[in-house]
């Protein structure tokens, strides 16, 4: 029978139904880091459990790592105490950890598909909301909490209840200047934070067809932004071209098995779905949002809505119906895990290239890995940047979400190239945050103001 | 595991849509490395920058334990220092008009029963509460059927989680590990973990 690859991978890792009703559901890889797992571990000890299959769990430190020195012990107490337990933990119970001095080093969801421990038809948890990412290689991926952490710990299963799954075409070609980012902000504002609820999205179409892996991580990563617990890609050659040869990824007679297994789990082309919605990709502006969830969004051509919600009004202090372009900026801030990679770099350098950062804005610039950062220093990017006067960091979550010393102060207007803009999310209570595009973020830092890369781009050589 | 078959006691009315878990619980406060004393912490931004008064300040519901929400409450960030927060301020259930997934996935792991209802059933019990913050709200776990003074709904929640609830079985651990000779066997099944 013609079935999705959500159902697939659901039935293929589906251990029984619980007394409760649920469905004990096998996870084939856990990733942890440092913020949501130590309560996990003690929990394991208070009980008397073990780990179950500490070879199905990675470790890295994303979140607390300062990015301007990585040098251990950090100065900030507190996460010096985190980066001790987690290495205490993995220790204890026999799990790799990628430590901030490791060449692997980075943000939990860039390094994941790095090194190609994320494939497709798997079933993949962390206990981090944009765990949704590795849905781009065609994995059934969802962030848990603390207790459900503990529970992959000690049983290599969650209790969970099935998700419906929408399938969102958007065909045709991407203007110039309009990016994954802008596709996926483009579906939130049009199915909203909440439509996604229950759903796990499949992502398709000829425009996500001829997509990269990075872009489809930039869609994927924010699926959660639109309230659907998972989202995916149905993995192609693209998926497989980018995984042969990583670390992780099978070998010789291996490989080929693995791909025919792969190509197995894709949803098949009858499949029926729950919901479907159709994009045209030509018609996507660059996009940028001006409220309190990513959600509220306007094309840079266009201005605030009129009927425009006045809780986020007042928070912002925008007027409705004023143009989002020429909004002045503090800060421009390129990372995080749904736009941390080297094609948002490289994008964003096109951009930058001979041009100064404005006078009043402070650039950051944040590889999502130390993969990531060496490939852009080996093309010469980071001078690119540093020339502009950005800052060129170290890899981590940085100013995406205040954990680290990366945040900002008082009202500060950030255009940013995270994924949310929730009230206080950069680390101020009353800072302010603008989702876009790594490219647009350039365009922002360099005018002082949110500008219309597409204008910018009509200088640069293609 | 003790079954929880109702909860009781007073409201606390949160007005809003798409509350997300960075606004409950700071970003800065899950620099720990356990849940203790993250009540104190509970809206600590939200509550400093209201123009009113917020809920979680006002002395009116002091001591109550249940929190009335509007749609899509607990969006966003997958922390379960939120809803740990929330249960150590004293929320022992949220009733409101929806839940983000994982939000709700992690109450339920806590046992803190989250009820769904309509909006205008959910603004109706708000305004109650605000003009009458004594009244007593009861909320029964296997029926749905929420009482508060002259206010009577039925909520509803997602089965599974309700018949958790009600055996006693909302706390999963130990239901994951009883077959464990069965979770092996879809291990080996599963060609990545096996080999190809």
């Amino acid at each position: 029978m013609a079935d999705t690859l959500f159902h697939k991978v659901w039935n293929a890792h589906r251990v029984r139904t619980l007394p409760s009703g649920q469905t004990q559901l096998f996870i084939g890889l856990h990733l942890i880091h440092e913020v949501t797992s130590p309560q996990a571990f003690d929990m394991i000890r208070q009980h008397g459990w073990t780990v179950a299959f500490p070879e199905r769990t990675v470790a890295t430190i994303d979140h607390i790592v300062p990015t301007s020195s990585q040098k251990r012990p950090f100065l900030d107490v507190m996460a010096e105490e985190m980066t001790v337990a987690l290495e205490r933990n993995c220790k204890a119970f026999g799990i790799k950890l990628y430590l901030p001095d490791a060449m692997e080093q980075g943000i939990v969801h860039v390094i994941g598909p790095q090194l190609g421990l994320t494939q497709p038809g798997m079933t993949i948890a962390c206990g981090d909301s944009h765990t949704s990412t590795h849905g781009a290689f065609g994995a059934i991926a969802m962030g848990i909490g603390t207790s459900q952490v503990r529970d992959v710990l000690a049983s290599q299963c969650l209790a969970v209840e099935p998700l419906k799954v929408r399938r969102i075409d958007v065909n045709g070609k991407l203007p110039s200047g309009v990016y994954a980012k802008d596709v996926i902000l483009t579906i939130i504002r049009r199915l909203g934070v909440q439509g996604g609820v229950g759903f796990a999205y499949e992502y398709g179409g000829t425009t996500l067809d001829a997509m990269s892996m990075d872009e489809r991580m930039t869609i994927c990563n924010m699926s959660i932004e639109g309230g659907a617990r998972a989202g995916y890609v149905n993995p192609d050659d693209t998926t497989f071209a980018y995984l042969k040869g990583r670390k992780f990824a099978p070998t010789g007679a291996e490989w080929d098995r693995a791909v025919a297994w792969w190509r197995s789990m894709a949803s098949d082309k009858d499949a029926s779905y729950d919901d479907r919605v159709t994009l045209d990709a030509p018609s996507i502006e660059p996009t940028v949002t001006w409220g309190i969830n990513p959600g509220q969004s306007v094309g840079v051509s266009e201005r605030i809505p009129a009927n425009a919600d006045p809780e986020a009004l007042a928070y912002m202090g925008f007027d409705a119906s004023m143009p989002i372009s020429g909004t002045r900026i503090d800060v421009a801030f390129i990372g995080s895990c749904t736009n941390g990679r080297l094609s948002d770099i490289e994008e964003a350098a096109r951009i930058v290239k001979g041009h100064k950062v404005a006078k009043h804005v402070k650039a950051l610039m944040v590889p999502g890995s130390r993969e990531v950062a060496l490939a852009a220093e080996k093309r010469g990017l980071h001078q690119v940047f540093i020339d502009a006067g950005f800052e060129w960091r170290g890899a981590g979550c940085s100013m995406c979400l205040a954990m680290n010393p990366d945040k900002l102060e008082g009202r500060q207007v950030c255009a940013s190239s995270s994924n949310r803009n929730f009230k206080g999310r950069q680390g101020s209570p009353t800072g302010r945050t603008l989702l876009m595009s790594p490219a647009m973020v350039a365009a922002a830092a360099i005018a002082g103001e949110v500008a219309d890369v597409r204008e910018m781009l009509e200088a640069v050589p293609a | 595991m003790s079954r929880i078959l109702s909860i009781s006691g007073r409201g606390i009315p949160l007005r809003g849509n798409d509350i997300d878990t960075d606004r409950i619980m700071p970003a800065r406060y899950l620099k720990v490395v356990s849940f203790e004393g993250l009540e104190k912490h509970v809206f600590e931004d939200d509550r400093r920058t209201n123009r009113g008064p917020h809920p979680f300040s006002d002395m009116r519901y002091q001591d109550a334990s249940i929190l009335v929400v509007n749609s899509n409450f607990g969006c966003g960030s997958s922390r379960e220092h939120a809803p740990q927060g929330l249960a150590r301020f004293g929320i022992g259930a949220i009733i409101g008009e929806s839940f983000s997934e994982i939000f709700l996935g992690n109450c339920s792991v806590l046992g803190v029963p989250c009820f769904t209802a309509d909006h205008e059933t959910i603004e109706k019990l708000q305004t109650l509460i605000e003009q009458s913050p004594e009244t007593v709200v009861d909320a029964d776990v296997q029926t749905g059927r929420i009482t508060a003074g002259p206010l009577t709904f039925t909520a509803s929640m997602p089965t599974a989680v309700r018949d958790a609830f009600v055996q006693g079985k909302w706390d999963p651990t130990m239901m994951l590990l009883d077959k464990f000779e069965e979770v092996r066997a879809v291990g080996q099944h599963l060609p990545y973990v096996s080999g190809f």
